[in-house]
């Protein structure tokens, strides 16, 4: 791991802290008007798989995509402009929080159906193999994906035809309030696939590093024409399923879940490397934070300041 | 049909489509169950995997939702996928991908993407289908926006509609049915598409108007021939294309005959039939000089039974009874000759 990546990875991490945080922070004015599903305490594991990932790689994601969006470049006014359901977002006001797209940036597009990306991704993979593309096609779901059965569909389909698409599961312990205990006899979700042949293993989710560097591998292999890979990466859902708040009181929450989360905050964590193994000075981290509040601050100013969609705009884009 | 055109079946029509598209664009490939088997879905991709490889004919697990999503991943991924499914029925269990994922992938992200991909799934009816291989599901297709859905009747829109559908650039359903398969037509010398959003009349009259599609048009035209032998004069406009729906050309035929009857090709509750009555009368309404009528499958399952199948579907007797009724006349006690449907599985 070379500085110049170990910085870019805290980099994006913290913008998707700090993006978050200032959602979280408007959305009781109610300009944001659509659900919001936020990735605070999962920033490492879409930074890490997002950085692994060629610029020419694809990835489709869920409801809960605002760290892949940010992780993948993506324009942060157009973020917080959809955010707002203003015309000039990412999808023009029409998708919102939970369905954000960066096609340009590789960013596919993210569904509100538990799973139901997961066979797109395959078939986007599928594509690239045909046509020789060197592609590798990403899909990034979470725990609750691996109930359904298009996903073992979909694993089975991508084995049959060997393609290069990576299942990443980011496991955040809940689907909404559902423990994976409550839902699945076999907890080491990342062994469902193994009956169909689908090789994974369970990693850490809080270590940016090392999603990086697992993602990195699996994604290498997938490009000289290896077996589709499941990486089961295990973190923390700091907030409610859905909407701004925390709820670690509520009665579904594991006993002492809090403190765990927070002491896995995949920030300092890597905050402590930076300035232990590449020596990165208070002031700088200073400095990017004081850089990323601008940068932020003129996203929400475009935002607000954007029209919102003509209504001619309804019923555009139903066909081309 | 002009002259110099062939007489083939419709089979044998979207075959030959299938081999021009796949001919004309490396991007378009075929996948179903059976596609590259001997039976090859009717003989429809007859000889396919043979031309073209297996890389762009292939069978598939039996998972309709998953190969859904594969089809818009394959499309976004810039292929035109042709998914095939022997029966409609099984589409049911793709509705997710179909509904929440292919119709919405371009309204939901603005714009930025389109998903061309194909499918086609034929009807089956007779030789004891039964409840789960005979389903219609065009009314389901064309409720959620954001697919394209067709039904051609004749051997040239089998052609024509399916290059149409391959070249589109949006989802597109198109429902075949299976006792069309065999039907002779003429399509002409050179290939083409059939533009979407037209309605094809049938015949022309005056006394009502029958609006029915696929395998209906051909009932209603042998109805409407014992209907002339009594002095009847029935139009029929078959809509062809679903989504989007030739209105203009449906209202003209209801607002000249003042009277209409929809043959549905499914149920008629809340079925296309519905759709199309509930056009007339916003579209129509002063011309109307009588209730609008709708025929469709009786509102229960299918069954095996054969005297029970018969009561089940509508066919050119009760429309033909349907219509005398209409006219305000009692239908006539004669032999109904040539009216029953024939034909022998197995499929």
């Amino acid at each position: 791991m070379d500085k110049k990546l170990a910085i870019e990875l805290y980099r994006t991490m913290l913008r998707i802290r700090r993006v978050e945080e200032k959602v979280s922070a408007l959305y009781p004015g109610d300009k944001i008007q659509s659900p919001i599903h936020l990735s605070t305490g999962q920033e490492a594991v879409a930074t890490g798989v997002c950085l692994a990932m060629a610029s020419a790689d694809h990835i489709y994601g869920t409801y809960r995509g605002h760290a892949l969006y940010i992780a993948r470049g993506a324009d942060l006014k157009k973020l917080f402009a959809e955010l707002y359901a203003k015309d000039t977002g990412c999808a023009r006001g029409k998708g919102g929080s939970m369905h954000l797209a960066s096609p340009e940036n590789g960013l596919m597009g993210c569904s509100a159906i538990v799973a139901s990306t997961i066979p797109v991704a395959v078939g986007d993979a599928l594509a690239s193999k045909m046509s020789k593309a060197k592609r590798v096609a990403v899909a990034f779901f979470g725990d609750g994906a691996v109930d359904e059965g298009v996903f073992f569909e979909s694993v089975n389909f991508a084995l049959l035809k060997n393609l290069p698409v990576l299942f990443l599961l980011e496991n955040n312990g809940y689907a909404i309030h559902s423990k994976v205990a409550d839902r699945h006899k076999q907890t080491q979700l990342w062994r469902l696939g193994e009956g169909l042949g689908l090789k994974g293993r369970r990693y850490d989710g809080n270590d940016v590093f090392s999603v990086y560097a697992e993602t990195k591998k699996a994604i290498d292999g997938l490009r000289r024409g290896g077996a589709p890979r499941l990486l089961e990466f295990m973190t923390h859902r700091w907030g409610e399923h859905v909407g701004a708040g925390s709820d670690f009181n509520e009665s579904y929450r594991l006993k002492g879940e809090e403190k765990r989360a927070r002491s896995n905050d995949p920030l300092p964590k890597a905050r402590r490397a930076l300035e232990t193994k590449w020596k990165i000075s208070r002031d700088v981290f200073d400095r990017w934070e004081t850089e990323l509040q601008s940068e932020i601050d003129a996203a929400v100013d475009f935002a607000e300041k954007s029209p919102f969609p003509r209504a001619e705009r309804l019923w555009e884009d139903v066909f081309l | 049909m002009s002259a110099g055109g062939r007489i083939i079946k419709f089979g044998e029509a979207l075959r030959e489509a299938m081999f021009l598209a796949m001919e004309q664009d490396p991007a378009v490939f075929v996948m179903g169950i059976g596609v590259d088997d001997h039976k090859a879905v009717f003989g429809s991709t007859r000889g396919l995997v043979q031309k073209f490889g297996k890389a762009r004919v292939f069978d598939i697990p039996i998972s309709e939702n998953a190969l859904t999503g594969v089809a818009v991943g394959a499309a976004l991924g810039g292929l035109k996928p042709v998914f095939i499914h022997i029966r409609c029925d099984f589409l049911y269990l793709a509705m997710d991908q179909l509904f929440n994922i292919a119709a919405k992938w371009r309204y939901m992200f603005g714009g930025q993407m389109n998903v061309p991909m194909v499918i086609r799934c034929v009807i089956g009816r007779s030789w004891g289908q039964g409840a789960q291989h005979s389903q219609n599901l065009t009314s389901f297709f064309m409720h959620v926006p954001g697919i394209k859905v067709a039904m051609p009747t004749t051997a040239n829109e089998a052609q024509g509609l399916l290059l149409a559908a391959i070249e589109d650039p949006n989802p597109v359903v198109l429902i075949e049915h299976r006792l069309l398969y065999d039907i002779p037509g003429h399509v002409p010398e050179r290939l083409g598409p059939i533009p979407f959003g037209r309605a094809e009349i049938r015949r022309t009259g005056k006394d009502v108007t029958l609006v029915a599609s696929s395998y209906m048009a051909v009932e209603a035209l042998k109805a409407a021939e014992f209907l002339e032998s009594q002095g009847i004069d029935v139009e029929i406009v078959d809509p062809v294309s679903l989504v989007p729906l030739d209105r203009e050309t449906i209202v003209n035929s209801v607002k000249k005959t003042g009277k209409l009857l929809v043959v549905d090709s499914g149920w008629s509750t809340c079925g296309v039939g519905a759709e199309i009555a509930a056009l007339a009368a916003e579209k129509a309404f002063a011309s109307l000089t009588g209730p609008v009528r709708r025929l469709g499958q009786e509102q229960t399952t299918c069954p095996v039974s054969k005297p029970l199948e018969k009561i089940f579907y509508p066919d050119a007797a009760k429309i033909a009874r349907e219509v005398f009724d209409m006219m305000g006349r009692a239908f006539p006690d004669v032999e109904v000759g040539g009216l029953t449907t024939t034909f022998k599985g197995p499929f």
